[in-house]
């Protein structure tokens, strides 16, 4: 249990247009181990999606890896070439296109994307979708991978799920549509789910029915999840361990607990500040973190968060970038409060 | 998307009628008619005609009479299957156009298929190498498509195979074979003939088509569901094949509406150059020697095919895409 | 602040105090990169400020001066259009002059240097008598020079109607000799059975030996204009029938939408062509010229109103409109101030490609004979001399109109999807 499962090291990803490089990922470090739930958090366009789109080798051009390791162990079958002496594949080495990868994606790991509606086609069946997800991986007969289809349905809670096999993704509602999203994901039992704010579409009643799911579903198959979202309240719900990004970056990551009861990231902090609690006192301003996002062109040297930083040493946090640092037992912080370790 | 295609279905004899209405407005539109262009044609060849022969001819051709019973003379016996008697050729429509009309489906239905057959995979290759060398050359390729009108790429043909192979490229038949009863010979130097008007209709068609795909199929590319179906894990041409160009196909059938009729009325003027024995060329004469009813069949034949293709793309469509099919 | 606040840790306290200094920089969600790329003008990352206040043509502008080859397009057609308004200065001769004698002379091209010496000339054509066909044949004669020059004097006219003047862009440069010889023989000099043109043919000559270089500038004239014309009385058709069917719905809009639907359905290249051939032979050229635009017109507009009125009905659901409207614009504000500027460079885009739509049609009816018709002088009145194969083996120059017409049509398609890209760079 304590090898990880994916252990991902300075990973970057770096989108190169006309008009200058976009560090969409710069220098990302987390570890998932088996059944463990990551969640990661950040801001709108702080690279979230990104960088599991880079552990799944699926970046859209002129996305580019343009650095890092992904160590990735097989759970499934062993044989993969390039596999080194201690059972892991660096995937950022695999082809995008190749063979490895792609038996790899879908199998091993899988994908909850961010928006259910889009990611069916509107012009094939839900059962057309699922059978072709099932027959890629496991050599079945159509007839097998129907019956296996409509298995995954039925555990994922769609209701008489014969017939919605036969549906359009376009006739199903947001929860339904999500859900049979997860039984595709689980139709060949990952052992990492990757799930890309599945939650971000629907009402909340559903999104907290969905949540219970998942939640349900990673105790009986035993998987890692990869759980996206900028609602810190899901991660409370969700996550074993936490990861806080900024601007392409790791803020701080550790155990759940100690992120939301002993935040060291002055951002973890602010981020913290700006959830609602039942304490806070009413017609009270809610703390919002000030300034913007900089401009991605524009990025400032140094850390990333500086400008809007409450504790922005002068000097310090605007000429060094500061590394990822164990501190204390289980926590990693990159900011100068805390170590003198900087990057490059 | 079936009550549609089934209202348009009860539409199209209301359609018909307000066409062969437009048809015959056009066509006595002119000031004077046949007889007129006739006596002209007399007079310059030297003879002439006394007043009496002359309302003799008109109360032949029905052409005394009041437009709205002209009009409804020759409806009615359009709707017995009479096309009447060309005034010009003095023979009945129906045997001047038929092999002229075949000929013009023969070469349209080549250039359409042949266009889509060349376009579709154009547009699929420009786009999922966006930028590469190739998609240049085609948007190249396209853009001059587009730019240069067919006419002109007959002319250019026939000067090219003229200055170049010494052999003039007109007509559909040799000289031994025009007249001819139809045998398997003559149909052979038929092909021999057709690939020339076939591949310069199919030259803007094709740029048309390919540059409509590449479009659609851009939009598509970026679509989430093309993501997941990588994320599956599906090779790249398998689930561009299966996704994105299943979808970014069916806006394309939806020009089958214009681009049918567009062939058919486009090849008139390349049939004209090439001096081919199509509808196109005849329908030129009509007009101009003011023949009514024979311009008024090959109009209302124009409309007619305009309507089947926008119909046959109605019903592809509505196959085709679910999201139509269910449309209420 | 003024309400009580509970007791906050110290770091919240400052994320508070931070918010006061900074309080003119709001919260501004993250725009994509990629769009935001797409709005940028070129080396302005920094004042990415700029960007969020300009107005939109600007925007559009900006835009649309990246995209190279729609720039050049752009300029050829500046050129083009200055040469449809003053095509007397860049005519050489009269269009209608004909001279029997002189047909189907070769293009003369320019050469700028003589031995090494910036002296601009043509060679002179030599014809010579067929004694079968007893007409006069001309070749390129390279021992005959004829010295050209450029802003020469040449035919009078008046300049864009009105300045009187006879100076022309190129001419030939008349030198003593040539003048007496002129004198002496008209415009070609007979020696024996040979004649020798001293005569300017840029682009060759016809069959009834007139200028096809002056001719085809005044055919860009006429052609340029027709679609011009035509587009603008489709637009104005388009967007008074495409707005009043998206203002007042209901009947008017059934109505208007059947009206196109039908229009559509016919076939456009044979309704042009009756209706061109329905025009009496006897009108004017000005007559006919207003009859073919109005007949090109008639079945565009369709397209036209078409797009108009989608647009208006997808604009009419964007955000910024709904919020214009709820912080309580009048309609007519709603109109002219966010929904016009947004649709106008749609309109001039789709506008831009319409034109060369026209031009192709005008250019096919004058080829096939039933559009404009001699005297009048449009590209397609040029190509009809080079109608038959027999013309074109002759004097393969004729075509020579047909690859001005290419090239128009190709700018104004560039320069169209340049416009529409520039105003929409998310969509295409
Ligand atoms: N195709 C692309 N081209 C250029 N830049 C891109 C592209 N995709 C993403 N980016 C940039 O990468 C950065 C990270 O984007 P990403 O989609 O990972 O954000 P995110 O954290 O998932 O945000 P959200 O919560 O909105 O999903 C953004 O700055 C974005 O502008
Ligand atoms: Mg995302």
């Amino acid at each position: 249990m304590n090898q990880p499962l994916l252990s991902v090291r300075n990973l970057k990803t770096y989108f190169h247009l006309d008009e200058g490089v976009v560090k969409a990922v710069d220098g990302v470090t987390f570890d998932v181990f088996p059944g463990q739930v990551v969640g990661i958090v950040g801001e709108s366009g702080c690279g979230k999606s990104v960088t599991i789109k880079s552990v799944l080798r699926i970046v859209p051009p002129p996305g580019r890896l343009d650095g890092g390791e992904m160590l990735y162990r097989p759970q499934k079958q062993a044989g993969y070439e390039g596999l080194r002496p201690d059972g892991a594949i660096d995937l950022a080495t695999l082809d995008e296109r190749g063979k490895q990868m792609r038996a790899l994606r879908g199998s091993e790991i899988a994908l909850i994307p961010q928006e259910p509606m889009a990611s069916f086609s509107p012009v094939h069946t839900i059962g057309n979708q699922l059978i072709e997800a099932i027959r890629l991986h496991q050599p079945i007969s159509k007839q097998d991978a129907w019956q296996l289809a409509v298995e995954r349905m039925h555990e994922v809670g769609v209701p008489s799920p014969e017939q919605r096999m036969n549906a359009y993704s376009w006739e199903l509602s947001g929860g339904l549509r999500q859900r049979a999203m997860i039984a595709m994901a689980l139709s060949c039992s990952p052992s990492l789910l990757i799930a890309d704010e599945p939650t971000t579409a629907i009402d909340v009643t559903t999104q907290a029915q969905v949540l219970t799911l998942l939640k349900g579903l990673q105790a009986s198959h035993q998987m890692a999840i990869i759980f996206i979202t900028h609602d810190l309240g899901v991660i409370a719900q969700m996550a074993d361990w936490v990861v806080v990004m900024y601007l392409g970056r790791v803020m701080e990551q550790g155990p759940a607990d100690d992120i939301f009861h002993n935040p060291q990231h002055p951002y973890t902090r602010a981020l913290l500040e700006s959830i609602p609690t039942v304490h806070s006192a009413s017609r009270t301003f809610l703390p919002t973190i000030a300034g913007s996002i900089p401009h991605p062109f524009n990025r400032p040297p140094g850390c990333p968060y500086y400008p809007r930083c409450v504790e922005f040493m002068a000097g310090a946090c605007d000429q060094r970038t500061p590394a990822l640092q164990p501190i204390g037992q289980r926590q990693f912080v990159s900011c100068f409060l805390h170590h003198d370790v900087a990057d490059e | 998307m079936i009550q549609h295609i089934i209202k348009r279905l009860l539409l199209l004899p209301v359609l018909l009628l307000i066409f062969s209405i437009f048809a015959f407005i056009i066509i006595q539109a002119p000031p004077g008619d046949f007889v007129t262009s006739y006596i002209a044609e007399l007079a310059s060849s030297g003879s002439s005609m006394d007043q009496v022969q002359i309302d003799a001819l008109r109360a032949q051709y029905g052409l005394d009479q009041p437009i709205y019973t002209q009009y409804g003379k020759w409806m009615s016996r359009i709707l017995r299957g009479d096309l009447g008697v060309s005034l010009d050729w003095q023979k009945p429509i129906k045997e001047l156009i038929t092999e002229r009309l075949v000929l013009t489906l023969i070469i349209g239905l080549m250039t359409f298929f042949l266009s889509w057959v060349l376009a579709v995979p154009i547009g699929i290759v420009s786009a999922v190498k966006k930028y590469s060398l190739l998609d240049y050359g085609l948007t190249v390729f396209n853009y001059i498509g587009i730019a240069t009108p067919s006419f002109l790429v007959a002319l250019i043909a026939m000067w090219l195979a003229f200055s170049w192979f010494g052999v003039s490229v007109t007509g559909l038949f040799s000289a031994e074979f025009v007249d001819a009863p139809w045998s398997m010979a003559r149909v052979g130097d038929l092909l021999k003939h057709l690939w020339l008007p076939v591949l310069i209709l199919t030259l803007s068609g094709t740029a048309r088509l390919a540059r409509i795909m590449r479009a659609n199929l851009l939009d598509e590319l970026n679509k989430p569901y093309v993501e997941m179906a990588r994320a599956k894990g599906m090779s790249e041409w398998k689930l561009i094949m299966k996704y994105p160009v299943r979808v970014a196909i069916n806006p394309l059938v939806s020009t089958i509406g214009w681009f049918l009729p567009l062939i058919f009325s486009g090849s008139l003027v390349v049939a004209t150059v090439l001096n081919l024995p199509t509808i196109g060329p005849m329908f030129l004469r009509s007009l101009t020697n003011q023949d009514m009813f024979l311009a008024g069949a090959i109009v209302l034949i124009y409309c007619m095919l305009a309507i089947i293709g926008t119909l046959i793309s109605d019903i592809l469509l509505a196959w085709l895409d679910p999201r139509i099919r269910m449309e209420s | 602040m003024a309400e009580p606040q509970e007791p906050q840790p110290s770091f919240g306290q400052k994320v508070l105090e931070n918010m006061q200094t900074a309080s003119a920089v709001s919260y501004k969600p993250m725009v994509r990169v990629d769009e935001d790329a797409a709005l940028a003008p070129v080396g302005a990352a920094q004042d990415a400020e700029a960007f969020y206040v300009a107005p939109n043509w600007k925007l559009v502008w900006w835009r649309f001066r990246k995209h190279r080859l729609a720039m050049i397009s752009g300029l050829v057609m500046i050129f083009i259009t200055i040469i449809a308004l003053a095509p007397d200065f860049f005519a050489t001769q009269n269009p209608h002059t004909t001279n029997a004698l002189e047909s189907f002379i070769p293009v003369q091209r320019i050469h700028f240097f003589d031995e090494r010496r910036l002296s601009p000339f043509v060679f002179g054509a030599t014809g010579q008598r067929n004694p079968k066909s007893l007409r006069v044949e001309w070749v390129i004669d390279e021992s005959v020079k004829i010295p050209v020059r450029f802003f020469a004097p040449g035919y009078p006219y008046k300049l864009l109607g009105v300045i009187p003047t006879n100076i022309h862009l190129v001419g030939v440069a008349p030198t003593e000799e040539q003048a007496a010889a002129k004198e002496a023989a008209g415009s070609s000099t007979a020696a024996g059975p040979q004649r020798i043109s001293q005569g300017l043919h840029l682009m060759g000559t016809d069959r009834l030996g007139r200028d096809q270089w002056s001719r085809l500038m005044f055919g860009t004239r006429v052609s340029l204009s027709i679609g011009l014309v035509a587009v603008a009385v489709s637009t104005i058709l388009g967007i008074f029938l495409g707005g009043i069917s998206g203002y007042f719905g209901g009947t008017i809009d059934m109505i208007v939408q059947r009206t196109i639907e039908i229009l559509q359905s016919l076939p456009a290249i044979p309704i042009w062509l009756a209706l061109s051939a329905a025009l009496p032979r006897t009108w004017s050229v000005e007559q006919t010229y207003f009859a073919i635009t109005i007949i090109l017109a008639l079945l565009a507009w369709t397209t036209l109103a078409r797009e108009i009125r989608g647009r208006f009905l997808t604009l009419r659901d964007e955000d910024f409109i709904i919020a214009a409207k709820l912080s309580g614009c009048s309609q007519q504000r709603v109109i002219f101030r966010h929904m016009a500027p947004t649709m106008s460079s749609h309109i001039i885009a789709a506008v831009t490609l319409a034109i060369p739509v026209m031009i192709i049609n005008e250019t096919f009816l004058s080829f096939l004979g039933l559009g404009l018709r001699p005297p009048a002088i449009s590209w397609g009145v040029l190509l009809q001399e080079a109608q038959n194969l027999q013309s074109i083996a002759l004097a393969p120059w004729l075509l020579l109109p047909g690859l001005v017409v290419i090239i128009t049509v190709l700018a104004l398609n560039i320069l169209g999807d340049g416009l529409r890209d520039a105003a929409d760079p998310y969509t295409s």
